[in-house]
């Protein structure tokens, strides 16, 4: 299959008097047109720097490494210049944030700013633009879109206001979507109505989603595949299902193992990743899971590359022989 | 309805009120109330954990710091022991204050970065009267309950990372030795890792010190794992309060089978039908009439609007405040989400 998205070797790092802040150290993956991928992991592990970095949105102290290569749809973004990128951003790939406040501008009409948009990159004027951005609010499901058109970012709740962002987002029929964190800032109940319109509009319009959260329980409702992220790299990467029903990498088990599930008592245990996220600034050397997985053994010391077992990967030594075999992990056998 | 060997009522809170005026204008006159918490009952048993459930904006904090007069109620009793505690004088509440603690979610913006990790534990102690020399062995006592060393007397909150600062907030609040504990998001601005280690902490205090928690948080899971029954508010009310057990399997109130169905759970392939409400959570300061969810109900009647209903057993202790309590939604409002 073709792919739409293809990231390899992506380095960025944030230059300081401290030395270098390696938010970004490694990470490869691949996106196919019209899937969605799903890139976990916890605060400080890249991967809101990774969603920047693929469209160049880092700024200085921030630099991507010359040996990074991002293609999109057969053109290397890296290297691209600044003006035809421009004409990729907000069109061919767009982005939704977190918090739409922060995003939207608060002078400007809603209909305004989404027309804007649609001026800029399809070369549409005045009435046509407006009209536009009345189709993309009724497409994400404003309710009296028309009136809502005129209104400002504060009248709306923070739902519409997201609902708004992705009306923005939509509005050139962009290839690919890039949503960091779009339902984090979120109530559940609206949470899920934000879910089903994404996964309602990617049905309708084909395009393809990255979505990066921290929230596990929305990768599996929503992606196709995922990428799980550990300071800076990629641990493991493959199908949803087979990544969370026999996940390779124990960094991967533990997560999954140390959320209670709805519905679960204290009766069982959760299990506990000790310690705490390792600092940029100094990564643990070799495997930077180490100091913190229940399995790590002399191998560990050297850094694991992904490596193969069907049909995901995972950077763990444990992995070099095939498939780990499912073993409770030594902290909950003594438990 | 004991749970646990849940003893005696600890807490108890009776048609508790707390409206925040609304102010607009030059002269910052008074232009409405916000009805943060509308007529709460609501008791809490001797070693049980209450959670606490409610999507922001509910009133569930303010209902949290209103039980321990942290905020003044605008009307309603709240008994602590036996005694009224809405009635208490400065000094009294001072002294009654000993048993109730608070840990909070914001573990920077509640401990104050002057001061050392010694100071900040030991400063309930200080205020309490506890002589100096007791104090330090209390607060390395303490201290080392939590998970933290000794080493940790002389530094400051800074040096310290989220969870190590959300232990500091525990040792803070357990010092004390208090009867009774509100966690008000006590895990939510941790990273998933380090969740769980806060989790199994709360959960191992509270056997080693005999303590009653009163959790609140928004998340059902984290809720539901923790506490033994749950009440959940929607817009300054409790609508559904039962055993966690009972709440997961028989939700009666068609707003806690919608939040219940709404939670992204991580198994792939379990795409069960999903309530989507629509709209959003009217605003607290013009409630609806009747019954306050019935905007977004799937099962509204017109009675929902005329007649508020009142909390009421539905067995087994289990109470719901719907006319069409137990009802399942029709199937219209359920939508197959996902892939």
């Amino acid at each position: 299959m073709e792919n739409l998205l293809e990231v390899a070797n992506l380095r960025t790092w944030f230059e300081s008097q401290g030395g270098a802040i390696r938010a970004v150290d490694g990470v490869d993956f691949t996106l196919g047109a019209g899937r969605t991928l799903g890139i976990v992991g916890e605060s400080g592990s890249g991967k809101s720097v990774t969603a920047l970095s693929i469209m160049r949105l880092v700024e200085p102290p921030g630099r991507i490494h010359e040996e990074s290569s991002v293609l999109f749809d057969g053109r290397e973004l890296t290297t691209l210049p600044e003006r035809q990128l421009e004409s990729i951003r907000g069109a061919e790939i767009s982005m939704v944030f977190q918090e739409p406040m922060t995003s939207l501008n608060p002078v400007y009409a809603v209909g305004e700013q989404i027309a804007e948009s649609v001026r800029i990159h399809r070369r549409v004027k005045g009435r046509a633009a407006r009209a536009r951005a009345l189709e993309m609010l009724e497409l994400v499901g404003i309710p009296e879109a028309s009136r809502r058109l005129d209104d400002y970012p504060h009248q709306l709740s923070g739902g519409m206001r997201q609902r708004v962002m992705i009306a923005m987002a939509l509005a050139c029929d962009p290839k690919l979507i890039i949503a960091d964190e779009p339902t984090t800032a979120l109530d559940v109940t609206i949470q899920a109505q934000i879910l089903e319109l994404l996964a309602e509009l990617r049905e309708r319009l084909g395009m393809a989603i990255l979505l990066i959260t921290h929230d596990l329980g929305v990768v599996a409702e929503m992606c196709d595949d995922v990428v799980v992220m550990y300071a800076g790299r990629v641990v493991e990467r493959g199908p949803v299902r087979e990544v969370f029903t026999t996940p390779q990498h124990p960094y991967t088990e533990a997560l999954l193992q140390s959320i209670p599930m709805l519905g679960m008592t204290q009766a069982e245990p959760l299990r506990v990743i000790r310690g705490s996220v390792p600092s940029p600034r100094d990564w643990p050397e070799g495997c930077r899971f180490r100091p913190r997985c229940d399995y790590a053994f002399e191998k560990c010391i050297e850094l694991p590359p992904l490596l193969t077992v069907e049909p995901q990967e995972s950077a763990c030594w444990l992995c070099e022989h095939g498939r780990r075999m499912p073993a409770p992990p030594p902290s909950m056998v003594k438990a | 309805m004991n749970t646990n060997g849940a003893g005696p009522i600890l807490i108890e809170a009776k048609d508790v009120r707390k409206f925040f005026p609304v102010r607009a204008g030059l002269l910052r006159r008074t232009v409405g109330q916000v009805h943060a918490v509308d007529g709460v009952d609501l008791e809490v048993r001797r070693g049980e954990t209450v959670g606490l459930v409610g999507e922001s904006g509910c009133g569930k904090s303010t209902l949290g710091r209103t039980l321990l007069r942290l905020i003044e109620p605008t009307s309603g009793t709240i008994t602590f022991e036996g005694a009224d505690v809405t009635s208490l004088s400065r000094k009294a509440l001072k002294a009654a204050r000993r048993d109730m603690q608070i840990i909070f979610q914001d573990s920077v913006g509640s401990l104050d970065p002057r001061m050392r990790v010694r100071d900040l534990v030991g400063e309930g102690l200080a205020i309490h009267g506890v002589p100096r020399g007791e104090r330090a062995d209390r607060v390395v006592d303490v201290l080392d309950r939590v998970g933290l060393g000794e080493e940790t007397l002389r530094r400051y909150p800074h040096q310290f990372s989220g969870g190590q600062r959300q232990r500091i907030g525990i040792a803070r609040a357990l010092v004390l030795r208090p009867k009774l504990v509100v966690a008000d998001e006590p895990v939510s601005a941790l990273d998933v890792s380090i969740q769980s280690q806060v989790l199994n902490l709360l959960v191992e205090l509270k056997q080693v010190f005999g303590l009653t928690y009163l959790f609140v948080a928004h998340d059902l899971a984290v809720v539901g794992y923790i506490s033994d029954r749950i009440a959940v508010m929607y817009l300054g009310k409790i609508v559904e309060f039962a055993t966690a057990a009972d709440l997961f399997a028989r939700p009666l109130h068609p707003y806690t089978q919608a939040l219940l169905s709404a939670i992204p759970v991580p198994e792939p392939g379990r795409k069960t039908a999903r309530i989507v409400l629509q709209g959003d959570v009217p605003s607290p300061v013009d409630p609806p009439s009747g019954c306050r969810f019935r905007t977004r109900c799937p099962l509204a009647q017109p009675i929902c609007a005329e007649q508020e209903p009142p909390l009421e057993s539905h067995g087994d202790g289990h109470l719901a405040a719907c006319h069409f309590a137990g009802t399942a939604i029709p199937e219209p409002f359920k939508h197959p989400l996902g892939v």
